[in-house]
């Protein structure tokens, strides 16, 4: 479902961490498009630089040099506040970790990013069961993380980013902490969201199972994108 | 979104409740104290200005000695009954003057025995203090000169010596001086000072001096000035007349000391205005200790929190969203122990009111001050960790272990 409109830019991206003889060349000229609709998966060994890449993907971080455009804008040029209104309205984070609010309910978790945007209670309420309900999650609405297995936290913290419609999912990960089984749960649900709801996803894994259910595969190594490819898979 | 931002708080005081109660109990501590020493004070300033008020505030005393304070006296000359009489005459202001002498003496009746002030006056004294009698008569002229074995007896004395009641009548015995009880006082309760003025013995001045102390002289001279006149002018006046008659002369300090009961009000109120806002203030030291408390708590609060504000950052939350989530933490922290403060004040300076036997009084501007201050502590204490949460790169915070 590549409707074929630009959303991510990479340009010539270099990031380097530290000053002098100590810095650490993280990325080292990465050039990079993904459109909208795609379902990509990151991979590479660690230190390859794709964890930086994600960081400034999200907007976290800003390049050192080269140009990074988003939807169009040149997020290089702007500042931390319009950086995390970009995140706000544009975008959606799944972690390894999950990062839920422990001891808060679930469809409170999901709740938080449409505080954040101001969104009346009524709404907020039933954005959020509906984002619950589309991750597998109705009438799990009100347990705390707690009591919800990894695999169903996980599930609320997807139901927590895709909440606000975002440009783009990005998830460090989603499937590290999980089991097989779990894990792929996990990969149809992103799947589904994908081809059936149009999210333009961005992930990074380490298991080459995993990254099989994106449509395009992409290589880091030392610091530069090794091989950039469409799965052979039909959708 | 302020509303959201308190329930978000509240929720988050809710999930560690414990912490949370300990975390606001300085602010608690402080507020309770600071409230029940100013409600306390407050009731014993008024207590005392209404027992000055009960005594007659147009009163004045004159005793023997410089001026060193109420209740002390060097040793010098002491007055006649003839100063007293110079007094009533001179001064036209002055509508009572009664000469006293009193002494403690243990006053026996049957078996019952019990230990009281023994007062010789005259029945100006009733007047004087602002008494009057709920049984019985007053002296006679006669009695009065004759120096009779007759008396007049506090609530106290009566009840110790003669139980539920009765009394009038009956025979006491003074030393070796038995007399008739021919009245009895109203009761007045404690006095200013803390003593019972119902704990007394009067007996004319003439049977005191003859049978008791065995002198002419009289301790002290109590007046009254009539209602509307200048008490400073009366004071005057009659410094001059009892210069004149002690034989002073000019380079001479006085030998003697006229106090005003205004002035003695004045003096007991201010002290206990001032012990109130001592003791205030050490309790609002407290305060500031509970506001130190909340920082602490708060700072461990964003450590412990860094990457759930990482999380934060990520999904959209700016630094005015942290700051804010953090600040009002805090306030809601410190004004919830403000409000528990209040009540446990208002519990607690009613019943230590009672204790301490002074008038409850519910003062409406301490309290909102109270829970205000608290407020403020939240917002003062609670903007370093709110800062600092918002200041956190989220990249770094969502690492954080």
């Amino acid at each position: 479902m590549n409707t074929g409109q630009r959303l991510i830019e990479f340009k010539e991206v270099t990031k380097a961490y530290g000053k002098g003889t100590a810095s650490m060349q993280a990325l080292r000229g990465v050039d990079l498009s993904i459109d909208e609709g795609e379902f990509v998966a990151i991979m590479g060994p660690s230190g390859s630089g794709k964890s930086t890449c994600m960081n400034i993907l999200g907007c976290l971080d800003t390049p050192t040099s080269g140009l990074y455009s988003f939807k169009g804008v040149d997020v290089g040029k702007l500042d931390r506040r319009q950086r995390a209104l970009l995140r706000r309205y544009y975008q959606g984070f799944v972690f390894q970790g999950f990062n839920l609010l422990t001891r808060t309910s679930a469809i409170e978790n999901v709740e938080l990013p449409l505080i954040y945007r101001r969104a009346p209670a009524h709404q907020r309420r039933e954005d959020a069961f509906k984002a619950l309900e589309t991750v597998g999650l109705k009438g799990w609405e009100s347990h705390t993380p707690g009591e919800l297995s990894g695999g169903q936290q996980q599930r609320v913290a997807i139901a927590r980013a895709i909440v606000t419609k975002p440009a783009v999912l990005l998830a460090d990960e989603p499937t590290g902490n999980l089991d097989t089984a779990r894990s792929r749960e996990i990969m149809q649900l992103l799947n589904t969201l994908n081809s059936t709801d149009g999210i333009t996803i961005i992930m990074i894994t380490h298991e080459p199972d995993m990254a099989a259910y994106a449509k395009r595969v992409i290589h880091f190594r030392d610091g530069l994108v090794e091989t950039d490819k469409q799965n052979g898979r039909a959708d | 979104m302020l509303w959201n931002t308190i329930l978000l708080a509240l929720r988050a005081i809710r999930r560690n409740m414990l912490r949370s109660f300990l975390t606001v109990l300085g602010i608690v501590i402080g507020v309770t104290a600071v409230i029940t020493m100013v409600t306390i004070g407050r009731g014993a300033t008024v207590q005392v200005q209404q027992q000055i008020a009960s005594m007659g505030s147009n009163m004045l005393m004159l005793s023997p000695g410089k001026r060193l304070g109420p209740g002390q006296s060097s040793g010098s000359a002491p007055f006649k009954e003839s100063d007293a009489d110079a007094i009533a005459k001179e001064i036209s202001s002055v509508t009572a003057v009664a000469p006293v002498s009193s002494q403690s003496l243990m006053a026996i009746f049957g078996n019952q025995n019990w230990t009281t002030q023994v007062t010789g006056t005259n029945n100006q004294y009733l007047k004087v203090t602002n008494r009057s009698l709920k049984a019985g008569r007053e002296f006679s002229d006669s009695e009065l000169r004759s120096g009779a074995a007759v008396c007049i007896i506090g609530e106290t004395v009566r009840k110790k010596l003669f139980g539920g009641q009765g009394g009038l009548g009956g025979k006491i015995r003074l030393q070796k001086l038995s007399c008739d009880v021919i009245g009895l006082l109203e009761a007045k309760g404690q006095s200013t000072m803390g003593m019972d003025q119902d704990d007394i013995v009067l007996i004319p001045l003439s049977t005191f001096q003859r049978r008791i102390s065995g002198n002419q002289d009289v301790g002290m001279i109590q007046l009254s000035v009539r209602q509307g006149a200048s008490t400073e002018k009366a004071q005057g006046d009659i410094r001059t007349l009892m210069r004149e008659r002690r034989h002073l002369s000019a380079s001479e300090d006085d030998n003697f000391n006229v106090m005003d009961m205004k002035e003695i009000a004045k003096m007991l109120t201010g002290t206990t205005q001032l012990l109130t806002a001592l003791l205030s203030a050490v309790a609002a030291v407290s305060l500031l200790v509970g506001g130190i408390g909340i920082m602490n708590i708060m700072l461990v609060s964003v450590t412990e929190r860094t990457r759930e504000i990482g999380v934060r950052l990520a999904i959209g939350a700016l630094e005015y969203d942290v700051l804010m989530q953090f600040l009002v933490e805090a306030v809601v922290l410190s004004s919830l122990g403000g409000l528990i403060g209040i009540a446990l004040a208002t519990a607690g300076s009613f019943f230590a009111a009672r204790l301490m036997q002074v008038p409850y009084i519910f003062i409406p501007g301490i309290n909102v001050l109270a829970f205000l201050f608290s407020a403020a502590i939240g917002i003062i204490f609670g903007f370093f960790p709110a800062k600092r949460a918002a200041m956190l790169d989220p990249i770094d915070a969502l690492r954080h272990e």
